[in-house]
């Protein structure tokens, strides 16, 4: 027992919900602000362990490179989203917005949330991912629902049922590809673990697993905001607390896309091997696009600026989507660095948002524009990370999204000239917004202004998209090289 | 004894899609809840027997949970929340039942087209179970978009979770802990979609879903 709760992935999994069974009956709300960042904490130091300790986990947990990466990221963006919920929730609480017993449900549910997301990255048995995946999103539908105005309500239930009926979808995909993977592996656990299925993939039924591979895309594109299935996310991310819309906008593309890329490999490997399976490729790709485009014109006439936001990271699953089907190498690396660049940028913004939005006291484009002049730092900041979104060229978004660009130009270019046109329509309208937000007139304050410490979080996600655009490390481009490879 | 309690497991999964032709068109609240209960009995029995069949004793307690989660828990905390809302007893459709029916027939005939072929390989009668299954997921979906009213939406998701459970005890050998945690997750959901029904009522003093679209325009 002391074994396995050395294991970094176990610790990464038990911290959250841990936390949050403690911040369920913690009385102070100050002290749960700061135990909810000290968990968040403690599990992103810990899953910079994760790495170091790579092969099964116990407790159906498994690290591998992607796993590990991936979870460094959410840990990461959990952290600096519960660095900044410290202001912005003590600012909720002073405007009359949220009262003690629902800051206390929210410090709870954004541990759960945490915990869940982990534990759908680090397991490598299909059935508690998805266990996982669901219980992510139970906690999400309740914290959007959190404010309980008419809108929030009304996101929470079209969260709600729409996601629930998306993974409802997955379950059933999960449960064709377990009885695939039983005629080959043998009934049980080892007929649901990523491991077995890579390892028998060329030898499994191809036909069910196309009809799984249908079900699964539906089902986990659905959590990570793909056209068609796209309809709960803007609601969502437009209604829930600011720094829940961070995690949220970050995290769930994160968890699905990995899932899509992990099964497309399986597809990819039986495909290789004369299996029978189809090309999972043009069906990832044709959501993708679908994504992009439909994104990018619904970046046009909008009032609300988180919904706004929310469309362009539609537009950004899209991205990565057709970057994972396009396949290869060199796509799959360019879709990871764009999945964790995203992440990065788009987290920023919302935090950004949220605290721009507290100060003006609206978060229509009529109630926030101007932030440059009245509040220099934030509206730097806010202009900065829209930049990086649109993936103009000193961030690191430019580089992903030139790689993926140049990738398909090479191999589809037809589809091509419209990512293209889908990219830099996005960019466009990204940045027609960045002027009025932070350069045009300035509209009068009515809130608090947030302090330097609140803007620490945007600023370290800032630093980082610009780092890793100007020079990526060659060590995390091979690990990252490495992984594309695993999964190409 | 294993052979009739395989055709009994059958016979009740039948049973599971005929009730869920039974939600379709069923228009009063109180039976909608009872046929939704009927269903869950089904499904349990269905496990039950298929556990028996196959010798595995952990499909008994699947099929336990099954009952008295969502015969007899769900079924009873639906009738309070009608109760406590006094909703009232006939539902809006949006879609009308003859079209809802020919729907739901149509997506029958997909499923067992869709199911069939591919599953060639899998154990025989697993193959029926899983064409079964994916029909009362499928009817579940009809029912979510055919309804308009919260309570009945929240019917159909519950229906269409029967359906999931009863495609994961026609696979052979699905780990216990998987089936378990699929259904305290349901549970948990259902109490979160109670809770949300309730908040639906007190805001908009309906719980017609048609209201909530009042907010969602285009120019948000």
């Amino acid at each position: 027992m002391t074994g396995l709760l050395a294991a970094p992935a176990v610790l990464v999994v038990l911290v959250p919900f841990a936390a949050a069974a403690t911040l369920g009956v913690l009385p102070g709300m100050r002290l749960a602000a700061w135990v909810n960042l000290a968990a968040s904490g403690l599990v992103f130091l810990l899953a910079c362990l994760l790495p170091f300790s790579p092969g099964d986990a116990g407790l159906l947990l498994r690290v591998d490179p992607l796993a590990a990466t991936m979870a460094i990221l959410a840990a990461f963006i959990g952290f600096t989203a519960a660095w900044v919920s410290i202001g912005c929730i003590a600012a909720e609480q002073a405007a009359g917005r949220l009262d003690p017993p629902r800051v206390r449900l929210y410090h709870a549910l954004f541990q759960t949330y945490l915990g869940a997301v982990l534990l759908a990255l680090l397991a490598d048995n299909l059935g508690v991912m998805w266990v996982a995946i669901e219980a992510a999103t139970v906690a999400a539908v309740l914290v959007v629902g959190l404010s309980r105005t008419h809108a929030a309500i009304e996101a929470a239930w079209k969260f709600f049922i729409l996601c629930g009926v998306g993974i409802a979808l997955a379950l059933f995909g999960t449960i064709l590809l377990t009885l695939a993977a039983g005629s080959v592996l043998g009934p049980g656990f080892a007929a649901m673990s990523w491991t077995g299925l890579a390892r028998a993939a060329p030898h499994l039924p191809g036909p069910l697993l196309n009809l799984a591979f249908v079900f699964v895309l539906f089902g986990y594109g659905t959590k990570a905001g793909l056209v068609p299935l796209h309809v709960w996310l803007p609601d969502s991310h437009a209604e829930g607390p600011t720094p829940f819309s961070a995690v949220l906008g970050a995290l769930a593309p994160i968890v699905a896309l990995v899932a899509l890329l992990r099964l497309r490999a399986v597809l990819s490997a039986n495909v290789a091997a004369g299996g029978g399976a189809m090309a999972p490729g043009g069906a990832l790709m044709a959501l993708g696009l679908l994504s992009v485009l439909l994104g990018t014109i619904s970046l046009w006439r909008r009032g609300d600026v988180k919904r706004f936001f929310a469309f362009s990271s539609i537009e950004q699953s899209g991205v990565i989507a057709f970057a994972f089907g396009l396949g290869g190498r060199m796509a799959v690396f360019a879709g990871l660095l764009q999945l964790i660049l995203h992440a990065l940028a788009k987290a920023a913004v919302f935090q950004c948002v949220g605290r721009a939005a507290q100060l003006k006291g609206g978060q229509r484009f009529t109630d926030i524009g101007g932030l440059i002049a009245g509040h220099p730092a934030l509206g730097w900041l806010l202009a900065g990370a829209i930049a990086a979104v649109a993936g103009l060229p000193p961030f690191g978004l430019f580089v992903s999204e030139f790689l993926i660009l140049g990738e398909a130009v090479l191999r589809v270019p037809w589809l091509a000239l419209l990512l293209g046109a889908g990219l830099i329509l996005g960019a466009l309208g990204l940045i027609l917004r960045l002027q009025s937000l932070c350069f045009g007139p300035p509209t009068k304050d009515c809130g608090p202004a947030p302090g330097g410490p609140a803007l620490a979080a945007p600023a370290v996600h800032l630093v980082l998209v610009l780092l890793l655009g100007l020079a990526l490390p060659m060590a995390l481009g091979g690990w990252l090289y490495g992984i594309a490879g695993t999964f190409r | 004894m294993a052979g009739f309690a395989l055709q009994l497991a059958h016979l009740l999964g039948g049973a599971m899609l005929v009730l869920s032709f039974v939600l379709l068109y069923q228009r009063r609240l109180s039976a909608l809840i009872t046929v939704y209960a009927l269903q869950a009995w089904a499904l349990g029995l269905a496990a039950a027997a298929l556990g028996v069949a196959q010798g595995a004793p952990h499909l008994l307690l699947v099929g336990f949970v099954a009952v008295a989660a969502k015969g007899v828990a769900i079924p009873l905390m639906l009738r309070v929340i009608v109760r406590r809302l006094a909703i009232r007893r006939a539902i809006e459709t949006a879609l009308g039942v003859g079209p809802s029916m020919i729907l739901g027939v149509a997506l029958v005939a997909l499923s067992i087209l869709v199911v069939m072929p591919v599953t060639l390989q899998a154990v025989p009668l697993a193959r029926e179970d899983l064409a079964t299954a994916l029909s009362v997921v499928m009817l579940g979906l009809v029912m979510m978009i055919s309804r308009r009213s919260a309570i009945s939406q929240v019917i159909g998701f519950m229906a269409l979770e029967n359906g999931l459970i009863l495609a994961a005890i026609a696979v052979p050998g699905m780990p216990l802990i998987v089936e378990l945690s699929v259904a305290f997750l349901v549970m948990l959901a259902f109490i979160v979609a109670g809770i949300f029904v309730f908040h639906i009522r007190a805001r908009f003093d309906s719980i017609d879903v048609g209201v909530l679209d009042r907010v969602g325009g285009v120019l948000r």
